[in-house]
């Protein structure tokens, strides 16, 4: 299931369970999921049309009133085009908006660059306050959900669009700005976020298949960071790579690396987007070509390890 | 509207428009014109028309206010403050280090202030989510807020217009202070949103047009507002710097604050005023 799914089918859950909140998408309803809602609660429901800028600062509105709120476009419009009213609307006042950006990263496929926003995770953290959430998969979306709607101040949500195996059972525990070990290892750490995490496991059979021990790490809240669980990485494996579908610029990898060279400095190396724009394809044949795969992060593993002193 | 109470209303406009003169002053900073040009509008929404609490400025049920237009926030100040919600002696922190009185309006700590503005075109939306709020969780207080003319430029106020023309907020009013002047010259010169009333109404809304620098076309144009079941623009005809001789449709007092030689002028005008308001 794709994360954005599970966000559609939260939201129609929570709108079971609670009516203290309202959903706000711009005519993007049946892609971002929140069609599911509409469909549930249509009068709960309402849609701000093309107009993006608009509709953050009518979440705003609506947060300054006591109220809770999502709004939801793709990744491209909730970030990019409307950064400014989401930093001076709804960041400034630290206002209780979720912001449900589906549609997220390079494996939004066929669309092309235009739609392909691989800058969301930097433009959203650099507002004070804001949270930033990337789940890996359905499960995790659904509990980050859950606990965006409880949380105070501004959260931006990345979900994708592309169907992603199930990583976490039904027992998995999420918490905001908790990284999580997936994977004990000595050599070298895997930071991963989003669809990444898989990928990032099977670096790690890669890697054990040649005798290298990786500890994996997920990091669903990129803002705020887990510092803890990064300096305790970087003291006892030495070595570190990124893995984000998102530009090295600004992601998940500037985030580990601000932490680092500030507090223990090693090797990291950095899987992500390098510096360009998208193009129209398949989505896996995009992860391919623009080396967001398992075999990608092994071979920065080996660098990385290479590296160390 | 009685004689009285418009002589009384006049009066407090005019301490409004001393307190934007002695705010700006001692920033060294700030936006005396527009601020002046709306005085009137906000003199009558916050003494007349909004209910509104100073000792419970958070209270759960209140009327909304916001300045879209936040530059003006030197008139937003002096009103609060002469309607109880702080202490007048704070607008001479205006703009200061450790101030609460920031260069734009902030909810976060300003009493009475209900939204953070500033980057215009910006607050119309922020209006249409608390009237959409209200009128979704069933409560029924009303939201007010004011825009530049030169604010209009920009496409936001234009979705939020058709966004509240769509879902029929009765509950909001937007006024714009029609003063004619931008930072950059006039607004034919600049790049016109003429004609103001035929865009609204294009989107939905009742237009009133009114001069905003009047108390008893303002009160109408108000009483109005209320009978009326869609969103409604009130085109407030003003005069940019207005009250004080110096700065009356001059641009240049934009963004301008006056130095100690011209506050003493000001001052003196609007006190003069004042005193032969009977």
């Amino acid at each position: 299931m794709a994360t954005r799914a599970a966000y559609g089918q939260t939201l129609v859950e929570l709108g079971k369970e609670r009516d203290d909140f309202v959903v706000l998408d711009a005519d993007l309803a049946a892609a971002t999921q929140t069609g599911k809602f509409k469909k549930e609660f249509p009068e709960r429901f309402y849609d701000c049309g093309i107009a993006e800028q608009n509709m953050m600062s009518i979440a705003a509105g609506i947060a300054a009133t006591g109220k809770k709120v999502f709004a939801s476009s793709f990744a491209m419009f909730a970030a990019g085009r409307a950064f400014e009213q989401v930093r001076n609307s709804i960041g400034y006042p630290h206002l209780n908006v979720i912001i449900g950006a589906t549609h997220a990263g390079i494996s939004v496929g066929e669309d092309g660059a235009t739609h392909q926003c691989c800058e969301d995770i930097a433009l959203m953290r650099t507002i004070p306050g804001m949270t930033v959430i990337n789940p890996a998969d359905e499960t995790e979306a659904k509990l980050a959900v859950r606990a965006a709607i409880e949380c105070d101040g501004p959260v931006y949500m990345r979900f994708g669009r592309l169907a992603v195996p199930v990583i976490f059972g039904d027992d998995y525990k999420f918490e905001i700005g908790k990284g999580v070990q997936l994977k004990d290892g000595s050599d070298v750490t895997i930071v991963a976020t989003g669809l990444m995490v898989n990928e990032a496991l099977i670096a790690a059979d890669i890697l054990k298949d040649e005798g290298i021990n990786a500890r994996v790490i997920n990091i669903a809240t990129i803002k705020p960071l887990d510092k803890g669980i990064i300096l305790k990485a970087a003291k006892e494996t030495g070595a570190i790579v990124t893995a984000e579908e998102h530009s090295v610029i600004g992601g998940l990898g500037s985030a580990v690396c601000e932490t680092l060279c500030e507090e223990y400095p090693v090797p990291v190396l950095k899987v992500g987007v390098y510096d360009t724009f998208g193009h129209s394809g398949p989505a896996k044949a995009l992860l391919d070509e623009f080396g967001l795969r398992g075999v990608n992060i092994a071979e920065k593993a080996k660098k990385a390890i290479a590296l160390k002193k | 509207m009685e004689k009285s109470r418009k002589t009384e209303l006049e009066k407090i406009a005019t301490d409004v428009r001393i307190g934007v003169i002695e705010s700006t002053n001692a920033a060294k900073s700030g936006h005396p014109g527009g601020s002046l040009s709306c005085a009137d509008i906000l003199t009558y929404l916050y003494f007349e028309q909004m209910n509104i609490d100073p000792k419970n400025p958070k209270m759960e049920n209140r009327d909304r206010f916001v300045l879209s237009k936040g530059h003006c926030a030197p008139a937003l100040y002096s009103v609060l403050a002469l309607r109880g919600f702080f202490d007048k002696s704070e607008l001479l922190n205006l703009r200061h280090i450790g101030s609460f009185l920031q260069g734009h309006p902030d909810m976060k700590h300003i009493p009475g202030v209900d939204m953070s503005t500033g980057s215009l075109g910006q607050g119309i939306s922020a209006a249409c989510g608390m009237a959409l709020s209200a009128k979704h969780f069933k409560n029924d207080f009303k939201v007010y807020t004011v825009l530049g003319d030169g604010e209009i430029e920009e496409g936001q106020v234009w979705e939020a217009a058709m966004f509240a023309g769509n879902k029929g907020l009765s509950n909001l009013t937007a006024i714009v202070d029609f003063n004619n002047l931008q930072i950059d010259g006039t607004i034919d010169d600049v790049n016109s949103a003429k004609p103001i009333d035929k865009k609204f109404e294009a989107f939905g809304w009742h237009v009133i047009t009114i001069d905003g620098n009047d108390f008893d076309s303002i009160e109408n144009a108000f009483k109005e507002a209320e009978k009326v079941d869609k969103p409604v623009a009130i085109i407030a005809k003003t005069v940019k710097g207005k009250g004080v001789s110096f700065m009356e449709n001059q641009v240049s007092w934009h963004g301008s604050a006056p130095d100690d030689e011209q506050t003493k002028q000001a001052v003196a005008e609007l006190e003069a005023y004042k005193a032969s308001l009977k």
